[in-house]
């Protein structure tokens, strides 16, 4: 198999449990991102993906395991990796534009203050802030114009890899709908490398190439890595009429009801790696009758 | 009156309550002299039928500002400096004191929150030194320095250290961790996430905290230069009292009031400007 963009690599993470044994989290958890792709990654509460991203940034270390990107081991928090947290995470005391140059600043020294300033209003523009907003304190913005600050700031930065997490999970469901829209117009014109978590099904299913299922917490795995075989552009309003739609969306569904706790808390296998199985679910292809709708696929 | 705005109404109230209390003040004082009547020779000695012995009406308080504050600057010997020259000394106290405190207290306050080891090291000594009064450092402060000028600024400097340093230090550990991260992600140095960031952070707290120290300050440099005397507007008031110049007293107790008021309203000024709503 060649090797991944980004390829984390039999990541596994324990704690202490308070009685002198070890909780662990995740065991052997190995999967790949390939450039350019927006990957999505659902699960319950407390299965590790809230670690695992905390990990892709760098905030925090595995308890064993490597991330690769590029081919280079990653330690540490770096510019290659942006990341919109789901609470904004901007500086409250800085304007909406300042939130942005302040980032910009740091990933391109070598700009004048000028090219600054034009590159971050340019990347505020394409999430729809104009001129008024972006002067203004992150207090005096409602929470879905604060995201689009904390988004631009990530995308104006060009990390090679950008983390989302949750980063629509204190929004209401009709901001949020906008803001994924915004989200994928900015997406769409970057080439930008994507892992995001989320827990909305239909979220996933709008934004992602491919969604990464985890089983329950403890001794969480990626179990599966569904294709969104949903021709792009997407819009919210025409994906629900694509023939694959429900059915990709059920199998998510039965997945997180069912199967995500059937398959929970199975240790791996001596040596073995936990490396999700392909899923990739197209009823618009030319099907004969005995072939079947679901088709796994053992990478 | 239902027409005037809040504040209106309010310094409305604040012009009838200091008028009235003017008023019985005045009144008090003259029904108080009205009594005086047949005197003993031992009274007329001791001075009991003379107008200074009482406490002075507001009148006379105000007359006296008068003639202060309309030449405040004057210098006619060691015991007879106008009242802009006692407060310019004390002012220049408290500040010299101060600024060394906040030179000291910030820095080390930073590496108190930022540092939880060189916070357990150094909280006993704080605790300890802490709730001293600052003029018990007095008498070891003479000895060792052998210069009253100097002590009376070491005072100044060991009262308005603690709320800098603590307020410091709580505000730096108080720093949401979302926005280090935020530091950490954008690769920024040490020194810029301390400027950039965690500063801006704490700055609310951290100019509470010079704003207590400042009040506090104020507070200590009366009773500092009651002690250590030669100039200064606490020697003022003390000496005034060895004349029994009781005007005198009640004007320059006005005096640090207002002075002190000033000093508040310098860093409320500096506590709006750092403030920011989350």
């Amino acid at each position: 198999m060649a090797k991944s963009f980004l390829s984390i690599e039999r990541l596994t993470q324990k704690y202490p449990d308070g009685n002198g044994g070890q909780f662990t989290v995740f065991e052997n958890a190995s999967f790949g991102i390939e450039k350019g792709e927006f990957v999505c990654i659902l699960g319950h509460s407390g299965c590790g993906k809230s670690t695992i991203m905390n990990i892709l940034a760098g905030l925090s270390e595995p308890t064993s395991g490597v991330v690769k990107m590029d081919g280079f081991q990653i330690s540490g928090p770096s510019l290659d990796r942006g990341v919109v947290f789901q609470n904004y995470s901007l500086l409250p005391w800085l304007s909406a534009l300042k939130n942005v140059t302040f980032g910009v600043a740091a990933r391109f020294p070598d700009w004048t203050k000028q090219q600054v300033e034009d590159h971050s209003i340019a990347f505020l523009a394409k999430v729809g802030l104009s001129e008024d907003a972006i002067h203004r304190k992150p207090s005096q913005l409602s929470g879905g114009m604060r995201q689009r600050v904390s988004i631009a700031r990530a995308f104006a930065n060009e990390p090679k890899l950008l983390l989302l997490d949750e980063p629509f999970g204190a929004l209401d469901a009709l901001t949020r709908g906008t803001i994924q829209e915004e989200l994928l117009k900015v997406w769409r014109g970057t080439n930008q490398t994507v892992f995001m978590i989320t827990h909305d099904i239909d979220e996933a299913i709008l934004l992602a190439d491919r969604i990464l299922l985890m089983t329950n917490g403890p001794l969480a795995r990626v179990a599966e890595s569904v294709e969104i075989t949903i021709p792009r552009p997407r819009v919210r309003t025409e994906i629900v009429e694509s023939p694959n739609y429900y059915a990709i969306r059920n199998h998510l569904v039965q997945f997180l009801g069912k199967r995500s706790a059937e398959l929970a808390g199975q240790p791996s296998e001596a040596g073995g790696t936990h490396t999700p199985q392909t899923i990739r679910i197209d009823k618009t292809s030319v099907q004969t009758s005995d072939q079947p709708i679901l088709q796994a696929v053992k990478t | 009156m239902g027409l005037l705005s809040e504040n209106k109404r309010a310094a409305l109230w604040s012009v009838i309550l200091l008028v009235v209390g003017l008023l019985v003040w005045e009144l008090s004082i003259s029904n108080q002299q009205v009594a005086a009547g047949e005197l003993t020779e031992y009274e007329l000695l001791t001075g009991a039928g003379t107008a200074k012995a009482g406490v002075p009406p507001p009148s006379e308080v105000l007359v006296k500002a008068w003639q202060e504050l309309s030449n405040p600057f004057y210098d006619a010997g060691p015991n007879d400096k106008g009242i802009g020259i006692q407060i310019g000394y004390s002012i220049y106290r408290v500040l010299t004191g101060y600024f060394l405190a906040a030179i000291i207290a910030i820095p080390l306050g930073f590496l108190i929150g930022m540092s939880s080891v060189a916070y357990k090291a150094l909280n006993p000594f704080i605790q300890v030194l802490r709730p001293i009064s600052p003029l018990a450092w007095m008498p070891l402060a003479l000895f060792i320095i052998q210069d009253s000028e100097a002590s009376a600024i070491f005072v100044i400097f060991i009262c308005s250290i603690w709320p800098m340093l603590i307020n410091t230090a709580f505000g730096v550990a108080g720093v949401r961790e979302d926005w280090v991260n935020v530091a950490r992600t954008h690769e920024l140095s040490p020194l810029k996430t301390a400027f950039t960031v965690i500063l801006p952070a704490a700055a609310p707290t951290i100019v509470t905290g010079m704003r207590i120290s400042i009040g506090i300050a104020w507070l200590v440099i009366v009773a500092a230069e009651m002690l250590v005397g030669g100039t200064g507007i606490g020697y003022y008031v003390w000496n005034e009292w060895n004349n029994l110049d009781l005007t005198s007293v009640i004007f320059s107790i006005l005096m640090i009031g207002i002075v002190g008021m000033l000093l508040d309203a310098a860093f409320g000024l500096l506590q709006r400007r750092v403030a920011f709503v989350e």
